[in-house]
């Protein structure tokens, strides 16, 4: 008896370790972008870039249409998208929330500074837990949602032309 | 044509392999006192046929046969010669035959080289080998196979993923699976001496050289992984707590580890299961490496095609490996008496081991915690840098000490005690340390302890080779003088190096100049050029070093490599034995204007060496257990 109990005491650990890798490669794999779209996008709250105060999804409340862009000063490709966002923003009048991943405050306003500010609000996500529950695993990414808050569309990597005419297509649908 | 005879080839060697376990089997079973040369032919029959199913494969990829899938999907027939030919190993099927190869290779050489042990414990060995080599040949022609057949034979392939087209990468993957999988050389080792009671000092002797030579080739094939990181991802670090870089440092932890404890066995006979249970671990670690890093279920840098059946199948094969070893293990496990005096050298060694085995599981936990939150909560989070950082920093100072002071304790009963001496070497540590400081005056409390350390550690090693009888027994620490030196200039270097690099981002348009510091960055002019399997846009800068006024030319490249379509950034690197310059360019689209990043980085070069000298520590040590027997 001993023996048995001193066996299962001793497998238990590995076992439970390779049960835990077999459910993992039994579950789909999340980050595709099919999987988010349809559905709704979780509670967050954010502090402002620029104010005081925090955002969270009631500042998205009157939007019919909302873009959000997770992006960062130091990464190269969120500087080429930055006209294409502005291009957007005064073509199409969208409005486009700005969610700052794991940067530093002065680095994201001098970014704004130096190549111009799409966004008609910014919030900062210094550790980046909340982009990661919006289901983005790089910057930039953007996701557009409707008024219902529910995600029509994910784009992985900075939005570019044809980007550009799928938004309009969808928004004026 | 060649998919045939590949296939024939693997088939022979599992045959081969197959007819081992029968012979060696029947030999066990019936006594015999020698090994017949049959099994040494069917050996070095397995290791042929393999090594000539890979050499097929090589082919394949020289003369672009795109009927292998293999070749078609990571090969092209524009790419440079010597890429195609280590397009073989840089991909997962290609790959797997190289481990088979070592594995078959390794097993033969075990074979020749361990004549003087005891032929039962040899021939279990060799048979438990062969199931391992069985497990991952089945894994190769049922889920892997690189001769499978594609018709109608493509005319073009795919290409190989541009940032693999690098020298160093053409190396650093055979360099770690020697690492990798000689460790399964004392796994099978070790699970024959559990089953023949070969145990004590002839036991470590006869992994001793097996454990040495992986943890040289580790230590080596982490440090090209880490060079190539260094130059290719552009980021101007070496080390990014990747998942993939994890899995191989994590069997390079527990063989350090080995590689101490096993001096205990040799000279005191003691701590054969803890020896046992390393040896059992290193390899089990190499496997749940490859499974991680394979089945795609953490996401890293590295470019292995995520796909699931071939994780179930590692996975399996780790399940049998994991429950066999401990079954194994706790069936046959003898309680042995431990007669080690806490004021000992064996006890510090143990003490070495834990920490060891500490780094371990903080590396193990930080790289499967996300799979568990993300299987059990639904969470999905990632573990970075300041999780590594905070906990694994603190405990590299106390073992800089004891990798100091350790050596010299005595075996069996020593009295510990503060020296003069060591109090002195300290305060000269405190004092070289201050003086870096004031030279470059920076300051951060943590780093400081770090280099004082390292620097105590280095004294110290140094103060040790010219102790004592120099030359006559200078044979016997010389290995260990050199590792240990190599590990304290190591942990210095990253020191000053973290502390004292200086970095900045700005952006630049043709003709324009940036100031700052010492520095004045000019963007002279931009080429274009046009390469076999890339075109590249090469930015001409001149740094000048106005304190020095010494001025560097460094060209910074955007390469756009057509197949498969991808850009990439290439560093400029200028080194030299005080610092690196390190640029970087990037576009910004729709504008003139080019993102410039610029990095001097003190001693870069001295941390490839101190790497270079830890390993080297380890081969004069084979050789000189060569030189001995």
């Amino acid at each position: 008896m001993n023996r048995i109990l001193k066996y299962i005491s001793i497998l238990s650990l590995p076992i439970f370790i390779l049960l835990i890798f077999f459910l993992a490669l039994e579950r789909e794999n999340q980050y595709t972008t099919k999987n988010l779209v349809g559905k709704k996008i979780q509670d967050f709250e954010l502090k402002s870039l620029n104010q005081e105060n925090f955002i969270n999804q009631e500042s998205l409340i009157g939007n019919n249409y909302t873009l959000i862009n997770f992006w960062a000063s130091w990464c190269a490709p969120c500087r080429e998208e930055n006209s294409a966002l502005i291009k957007i923003k005064n073509q199409l009048g969208l409005k486009i929330l700005g969610i700052n991943f794991k940067d530093k405050k002065n680095h994201a306003k001098n970014f704004l500074k130096d190549y111009g500010n799409p966004y008609y609000t910014i919030g900062i996500d210094k550790d980046g837990t909340t982009s990661v529950n919006f289901g983005v695993f790089g910057i930039p990414e953007s996701i557009l949602i409707d008024k219902n808050f529910i995600i029509l569309k994910k784009f992985i990597g900075p939005i570019e032309e044809e980007d550009f005419m799928e938004i309009k297509n969808i928004i004026n649908k | 044509m060649l998919s045939n005879i590949g296939n024939l080839l693997i088939f022979f060697t599992v045959v081969t392999s197959l007819l081992v376990i029968f012979k060696s089997s029947k030999l066990i079973l019936s006594s015999a006192n020698s090994i017949s040369k049959n099994i040494y032919q069917l050996s070095i029959l397995q290791s042929t046929f393999s090594i000539m199913s890979f050499v097929v494969l090589v082919i394949g990829f020289v003369i672009s046969d795109f009927s292998l899938i293999t070749v078609f999907q990571n090969s092209h027939t524009t790419k440079p010669l010597i890429y195609k030919i280590s397009g073989t190993w840089g991909n997962h099927e290609g790959s797997l035959l190289l481990w088979i190869n070592v594995l078959t290779i390794f097993s033969y050489l075990f074979l020749v080289f361990s004549k003087k042990f005891n032929n039962e414990f040899r021939l279990g060995t060799i048979i438990t080998q062969n199931f391992l080599l069985l497990g991952f040949l089945a894994f190769l022609l049922f889920n892997s196979n690189p001769f499978s057949y594609i018709f109608p034979v493509p005319l073009e392939g795919l290409g190989l993923n541009p940032i693999l087209q690098d020298p160093a990468l053409a190396i650093h993957p055979p360099l770690l699976y020697v690492g990798f999988v000689g460790s399964s050389i004392y796994f099978s080792a070790a699970i024959s001496s559990l089953f023949t009671n070969f145990g004590g000092k002839q036991f470590a002797l006869s992994i001793k050289p097996w454990v040495i030579i992986s943890w040289v080739f580790q230590t080596l094939g982490i440090l090209v992984g880490s060079i190539w990181a260094y130059y290719e991802l552009g980021w101007g670090g070496f080390w990014f707590w990747d998942p993939v870089e994890n899995a191989s440092l994590m069997p390079w932890f527990v063989m350090t580890a080995l590689m101490h404890s096993l001096i205990v066995l040799e000279k005191r006979g003691t701590l054969y299961n803890w020896v046992v249970i390393m040896c059992l671990t290193t390899f089990t670690l190499t496997v749940t490496g490859t499974f991680l890093v394979r089945s795609g279920i953490l996401n890293s840098v590295h470019t292995f095609a995520n796909d699931p059946s071939r994780g179930l199948f590692i996975l399996m094969f780790l399940s049998v490996m994991i429950l066999f070893s401990i079954i194994t293990f706790l069936k046959k496990f003898k309680l042995q008496n431990y007669l080690i005096e806490t004021q000992s050298k064996e006890t510090l060694i143990l003490l070495n081991n834990w920490i060891m085995i500490f780094f371990l599981a903080t590396i193990l936990i930080g790289t499967v915690y996300p799979i568990f939150t993300e299987v059990l909560i639904n969470s999905k989070i990632s573990v970075g840098p300041p999780f590594y950082n905070t906990i694994l920093i603190p405990v590299v100072i106390p073992i800089l000490f004891l990798m100091a002071v350790a050596p010299r304790v005595g075996w069996i009963k020593a009295k510990f005690s503060i020296s003069y001496y060591s109090l002195l070497v300290v305060l000269f540590a405190l004092l070289i340390n201050f003086l870096i400081q004031k030279a470059f005056k920076s300051y951060s409390w943590y780093s400081n302890l770090i280099i004082i350390s390292s620097i105590f550690l280095i004294i110290y090693t140094l103060i040790d080779l010219f102790r004592g009888n120099f030359k006559k027994d200078l044979n016997n620490r010389l290995s260990r003088i050199i590792s240990h030196l190599g590990f304290g200039l190591l942990i210095f270097f990253i020191g000053i190096n973290h502390t004292l690099t200086i970095e900045k981002d700005f952006n630049l348009k043709v003709g324009e100049t940036k100031n700052f510091l010492n520095y004045q960055i000019k963007f002279k002019s931009l080429d274009l050029e046009e390469k076999k399997n890339y075109k590249a846009v090469v930015g001409n800068f001149e740094i000048l070093n106005k304190m020095k006024k010494k001025s560097e030319k460094l060209t910074p490249e955007i390469r756009i490599y057509d197949r498969p379509e991808t850009i990439t950034y290439e560093a400029s690197i200028k080194s030299n034995i005080s610092h690196d310059l390190y640029l970087t360019m990037s576009n910004i689209q729709r504008t003139e204007f080019y993102n410039i990043k610029f990095q001097e980085k003190p001693f870069m070069i001295w941390i490839w060496v101190s790497v270079i000298l830890i390993a080297l520590g380890g081969i004069t040590k084979v050789f000189r257990n060569e030189s001995n027997t």
